[in-house]
């Protein structure tokens, strides 16, 4: 699962993704594996997604989202 | 002899830099460039003691060193080359004390650079309310360095910061030896990918260095910011409080900025009388009271509504506000081929393009950013508005009250919603066209919600409104004395004869009547009056004679000039005080004697200026916001040759 498929409340843990494929300022924001995902809030479409990210709140779209694995907790 | 000590300043976005910085520097500060590319420098001077006195250098807000973006690579050339007329003696990394985490992975990367740095860590005024605790001693030992905690809220902690700025020798050099040399070395990894893994070991570094040091009571941390979001971000109400936001910003701009600008307006005018009344004749004085005194007035205008939108726009920044419209917006922009981000560029639009395409610049993807750059300059400016005004009361009956609007208003927020709608049109039209592969790549911070300091607002206005009067003023001011000159004098016997040529063939002429015919004999045979007939074949079939042609070509230098052009045009040697607009309307076509400004050439004169790009200052920025001629070429004769079709088949439909 991806973090595109959580749902409002949702909380994850962030397990692998193609480095290629995320911007390095999500890398440096604090999308690394291990780190915990919530999901806060989706815009209308589920896209963008609003997330808190290892304590910071930030806003990504799906397509971006969708490349995230995750494992719910 | 006073000591001049060189501090940078560094820190993610929101942490509360920019206070800081205007805390420390107060009016003592100025904005400049960086050699060779766009980026602001803000430096400012503070005060340490009395011998010594720190140079501030404000670098722009980045989570990182990594160099992926042109705000990066200053900060680490700034922070690297020892050789750099900017290179510090102290480095101040500024954290936000909530998110210590993220914002310490910055401060291990200026730490690796080997200068002096210390960790302001801010916000300390909310630690309580949000239940933090931090282990300052045991920090500092960990990361080999002094931290002051300080509040740019409630002037917290500022003077010991000073302090340790002025004892900036005795901290520690050390770096904190993360960086894996052997992930450098990996030749399998790509550049990528070597900087993910680095910053995977930062992470690991700071997790180890703040497990017994910081602490926050989860229960406290939540509350406001998910109340307040609930409301604001909701996919019904969020749009209706935006719309409604929006719709009162522009409200209250128009009326509170009515009275100033009709005071400008009028204190110009009366300087230019006094000046040409009370100053020796002769041409400097002309100089002075047509083309320079209208010249200036014509920029002070503006400043006004430029001021307060800019007003708006960065209290809805500075609340945190922004972000969330951001995040509103950005599926609807996308499908025009913007971002959530370009609502920024498209609303500053409204007051100037300048600075609204300089705002363009934290759209991450290209295609979008170039897109947002190409279609700005069609949202109706500040500077359409003079010309706007004066064409619909020539040429609209004011007529009846409409919902509260009368004929003059509802034309206005028609040209508004038209601008708009070309704006959005183009974008998806570029959208289809621009074969452009970028990655969609969009992160956007969502801050918590705060009241806006009143210092940041007001620094953040002046330096936009300063940026506006400087950039767009040179030119403007440049425009209007050249104007002048152009129209002031002429080539072969027809003008410099004319008075003799106009007493034979108007013997029965005197007095006034004479002295006008004189002038505008003058005119029509000047520099630019030659150059006006000489393009009055190609803009007749839009209903414009040569006097509306010269204004054309000078309006090419900024819109605002075209009412400044026909009032150096209409009064250059006239002596009478009638207004502009009772000028205008008593000009009439020689052949037919029917009035110029008549209702088909004033809809298609609307139309011209709503779409045509007429700011010379706009093509500069676009060349240097897109490196390169093409693009603002492209924009330049697009957005013209459409204006001129459209004002065309108006024309030539309505007369």
């Amino acid at each position: 699962m991806t973090i595109a498929d959580l749902i409002k409340g949702d909380k994850a843990i962030i397990s692998s993704f193609i480095v290629d494929e995320i911007p390095l300022k999500l890398i440096e924001m604090g999308c690394i594996a291990g780190n915990s995902v919530e999901l806060v809030q989706s815009a209308p479409l589920k896209d963008p997604l609003y997330l808190n990210l290892n304590g910071t709140f930030l806003a990504i779209r799906k397509e971006t989202a969708s490349q995230i694995l995750v494992e719910k907790i | 002899m006073s000591k001049l000590l060189k501090v940078a300043l560094i820190g993610n976005p929101n942490t509360g830099k920019t206070s800081l910085f205007n805390t420390l520097t107060g009016l003592n500060q100025k904005v400049g460039n960086y050699p060779g590319i766009t980026v602001d420098k803000k430096t400012g001077k503070c005060k340490l003691s009395d011998t010594i006195t720190a140079e501030i250098i404000d670098l722009p807000g980045t989570y990182s060193l990594n160099a992926s973006s042109e705000d990066e690579n200053i900060a680490v050339k700034v922070l690297s080359e020892k050789e750099n007329d900017n290179y510090p003696d102290i480095v101040i990394v500024i954290a936000d004390v909530e998110n210590l985490k993220r914002n310490l992975l910055l401060y291990t990367q200026v730490k690796d650079l080997g200068l002096p740095t210390v960790l302001a860590i801010n916000m300390q005024d909310i630690m309580v309310s949000k239940g933090i605790s931090i282990n300052i001693d045991a920090l500092e030992k960990e990361l080999n360095t002094k931290i002051i905690l300080i509040s740019t809220k409630k002037n917290v902690g500022i003077s010991n910061l000073k302090e340790v700025m002025l004892a900036y020798k005795s901290i520690s050099l050390k770096p904190c030896n993360i960086t894996d040399s052997s992930i450098l070395k990996d030749v399998s990894l790509n550049k990528k990918q070597k900087q993910h893994k680095d910053t995977v070991k930062r992470y690991q570094f700071i997790k180890k260095v703040l497990e017994n040091n910081y602490k926050v009571e989860v229960h406290r941390a939540k509350g406001f910011r998910a109340k307040l979001d609930k409301v604001l971000t909701h996919r019904v109400f969020g749009y209706l409080i935006f719309f409604a936001i929006l719709f009162n910003i522009f409200q209250a701009l128009f009326t509170w900025s009515e009275y100033p600008m009709e005071l400008i307006d009028t204190s110009f005018a009366f300087l230019s009388d006094w000046t040409k009344g009370n100053l020796p004749a002769g041409g400097f004085t002309r100089l002075l009271s047509e083309g320079i005194i209208p010249g200036i007035g014509g920029i002070v205008i503006f400043i006004p509504q430029i001021a307060f939108l800019f007003l708006f726009l960065s209290i809805l920044e500075e609340t945190g506000y922004m972000s969330r419209v951001v995040f509103l917006m950005d599926k609807i922009m996308r499908k025009f081929g913007l971002s959530g981000k370009s609502v920024v560029p498209l609303i500053s639009g409204t007051a100037c393009a300048i600075p609204a395409i300089m705002a363009a610049r934290n759209i991450e993807n290209w295609k979008e950013r170039l897109i947002t750059i190409l279609v700005t300059p069609f949202t109706t400016c500040a500077a359409r508005l003079p010309v706007y005004a004066i064409i619909i009361s020539l040429v609209i009956p004011k007529g009846n009250y409409f919902l509260g609007m009368n004929n003059h208003a509802l034309v206005l927020m028609s040209l508004y919603v038209l601008g708009f709608a070309a704006a959005i049109s183009s974008a998806y039209l570029l959208n289809k066209t621009l074969k452009i592969n970028s990655k969609s790549y969009f992160v956007i911070e969502m801050p918590n919600y705060k009241m806006p300091l009143f210092k940041n607002v007001f620094y953040n206005v002046l330096d936009k409104t300063k940026a506006f009067v400087y950039g767009a003023g040179k030119i403007i001011l440049a425009v209007s004395i050249l104007l002048w000159v152009l129209a002031s004098y002429g080539p072969g016997k027809e003008f410099n004869q004319a008075e003799s040529i106009v007493k034979t063939e108007y013997a029965h002429l005197d007095g006034n009547a004479l002295e006008s015919k004189i002038a505008s004999y003058k005119l029509e045979h000047s520099y630019i009056g030659t150059f006006g007939k000489f393009i009055e074949p190609s803009i007749k079939p839009l209903g414009y004679d040569w006097k509306i042609g010269i204004a054309l070509i000078t309006s090419f230098a900024a819109r605002e000039v075209f009412v400044g052009t026909l009032a150096t045009i209409y009064s250059v040697g006239s002596e009478d005080e009638a207004t502009l607009m009772e000028k205008m309307k008593k000009e009439v076509h020689l052949d037919t004697m029917k009035p110029v400004f008549d209702f088909p050439t004033g809809i298609s004169l609307l139309l011209f200026y709503a779409f045509a790009m007429q700011c010379m200052s706009t093509v500069a920025i676009v060349k240097k916001e897109t490196n390169g001629w093409k693009w603002p070429l492209i924009q330049m004769f697009g957005m013209t040759i459409f204006a001129y079709l459209v004002a065309l088949v108006s024309y030539q439909i309505l007369h």
